[in-house]
């Protein structure tokens, strides 16, 4: 057994930056280098595409962008991938990584895809209720677009132990991408909670890349990170019994310290002793924390708890559309010109009979972010953007906002600033709802190519 | 002395969902017991009011010096169907930076950002 095992983040979410991959493909000295891409509604919107766009493979749009920055340095080191790209068509992706390989150069290569996640078919017999709200999942049958379960390590674990080098998913739950390769070195048990806790926790730490390593998280003058331009992803060095250094490469910018990993641990958490996973129960309250060296924290003593008989599976529906747009307006007055133009926009929206579920329209630098906790009487600001926005049943409706903005050119008040409408200002609403399986009603696959 | 929660602590907001969770973590040991003490998770829920509409739970992590605010009903609906231009919610963790606390005065070189400091 190796002493340690280097973990490395290749991406957090499909936008993310691919450079800070290709470095640590190339200067991390890896074992493993692990991508996640996926957001919560991420399968549905692909399902929503592949309906309308023949030509749309199913995975990750960047799929080709990624492999071709790290397969070079990552064949030269012997280190393999683990990857959620898959999305919808984890087999395609596994042959279009195969055929990255074979131009690379590289022959033998094995790259298992790995499918079961997707069981939108099958979901409402296997489901009963809505977690959100209480109801059936039954009432959902109108408006399904897909339904996947978050799939933990255990097939990525199977596939490694067949030899696969690089192995390619649908959904998996994103710290189960990480502690893959660490049951897989480590031969450690599925039932063996505290070991899978601990790993699970580290994959916590490490799936959201930069944001451990000083991304979303400078403030100037209170928390400063040395260039913020340079960030990379970071690097878990894990021991056999899952207690771990996170580290990054040399070089970079950015930092590791107490604060970003304490921001990270609890990050999407709820409670901190009972982070539900497919794998295991994580509990954080144990963490100890302890700064190991510059831009090095080492996270020991992290606990788990028998994992659920059950394992989570996200629901998206089409509900609807939300129309958006913008004006804005500046200098002496600029908020007595916004204030009438809301006026005129809802009086306007009374006239097409605008049929909306909500209807928002905010001064942008007054408290379109922050909304109805904004401070009151803040200054004037110099600029203001008035940004509207609908959420309606169908497109027909939502298209009323763009249209109405349209009419603040010609039609509106004085010094309006307006854009040229040269975008799609709707957007189709794919809800996300979750609800629970019984876990050995899911029996993922594993199919291997070559190159 | 009275300051504002950004001298004290650190925030980052984090979405599931219609709940945000919003991390408090003070930059000192000294500091957190005060912290604890006055950000209450029924003070949170009254500090966020007209955003979050559900119940405000806390969770603590003492010797972290930590807290974990678990706001229900905080993101207009979730993500997808959200009116607000940050549909994730990624800046509430901001709002909070505005609490008032109440700081002993021998702590005050414990604070952080002392520049921005009004006394």
């Amino acid at each position: 057994m190796k002493p340690r095992i280097r973990v490395g983040a290749g991406s957090a979410w499909w936008g993310d930056r691919i450079e800070p991959a290709a470095l640590n493909a190339k200067q991390g000295n890896l074992d493993y280098l692990c991508f996640e891409t996926m957001a919560e509604a991420t399968i549905s919107a692909a399902q929503v595409r592949a309906r309308r766009d023949p030509t749309f493979p199913g995975y990750d749009t960047y799929l080709d962008d990624r492999m071709q920055a790290v397969l070079p340095a990552c064949l030269e080191r012997g280190t393999k991938i683990i990857s959620n790209q898959g999305w919808i068509n984890p087999e395609g992706a596994a042959q279009r990584i195969v055929h990255w390989l074979r131009e690379f150069g590289a022959r033998g290569v094995k790259v298992a895809a790995i499918s079961g996640s997707l069981i939108t078919e099958r979901a409402l017999e296997l489901t009963d209720t809505i977690l959100e709200n209480g109801k059936p999942t039954s009432s959902l049958r109108e408006n399904l677009v897909s339904a996947e379960v978050y799939l933990g390590a255990e097939p990525i674990v199977a596939a490694l132990q067949q030899g696969a080098n690089i192995v390619v998913s649908g959904r998996v739950a994103d710290p189960s991408i990480f502690m893959a390769p660490m049951m897989f070195e480590f031969g450690w048990d599925a039932l063996d909670h505290m070991r899978l806790g601990r790993g699970n926790g580290i994959g916590h730490l490490m799936e959201c890349g930069a944001q451990v390593t000083g991304g979303y998280f400078a403030d100037p003058g209170f928390k400063d990170v040395p260039d913020p331009w340079n960030f990379a992803f970071p690097i878990a060095e894990v021991e056999p019994d899952g207690n771990a250094t996170l580290s990054k490469v040399a070089g970079t910018g950015g930092a590791i310290n107490l604060m970003t990993v304490k921001e990270q641990l609890l990050y999407e958490v709820h409670d901190p002793a009972n982070y539900i996973t497919p794998d295991v129960v994580v509990d954080f309250t144990t963490a100890q924390l302890e700064q190991a060296g510059p831009d090095r924290v080492r996270v020991t003593n992290l606990s788990g708890k028998p994992r659920t008989p059950t394992l989570k599976v996200s629901i998206g529906c089409t509900e609807g559309f939300i129309g958006e747009d913008m004006f804005f307006y500046a200098g002496p007055g600029a908020l007595r010109r916004a204030q009438l133009a809301k006026k005129i926009l809802e009086e306007r929206f009374k006239i097409v009979k605008l049929q909306a579920e909500e209807v928002r329209i905010d001064f942008l630098g007054l408290n379109a972010i922050h909304g109805a906790m904004s401070p009151q009487n803040q200054p004037e600001p110099y600029e203001i953007a008035v940004r509207v926005a609908a959420r309606c049943k169908t497109r027909e409706e939502a298209v009323k906002v763009g249209r109405e903005v349209d009419g603040m050119a010609v039609s509106g008040i004085g010094m309006t600033g307006k854009r040229v409408p040269h975008q799609d200002r709707t957007r189709e609403i794919i809800g996300v709802w979750s609800s629970l399986v019984p876990r050995e009603k899911i029996k993922p696959t594993i199919q291997f190519f070559e190159s | 002395m009275r300051v504002l929660l950004q001298h004290v602590a650190h925030a980052r907001s984090g979405d599931k969902g219609n709940t945000s969770n919003i991390s408090v973590i003070a930059y000192d040991p000294e500091l957190y017991p005060y912290l604890k003490e006055q950000l209450t998770a029924e003070r949170f829920k009254a500090f966020y009011s007209g955003v979050v509409t559900g119940a405000v739970n806390r969770y603590v992590i003492d010797h972290l010096w930590a807290m974990n605010f678990v706001a229900q009903g905080a993101l207009g609906g979730g993500v997808s169907r959200s009116l607000c231009l940050d549909n994730y919610g990624k800046s509430l963790s901001a709002r909070v930076l505005a609490f008032e606390l109440d700081i002993p005065d021998d702590l005050r070189s414990r604070l952080r950002g002392l520049s921005e400091l009004k006394n």
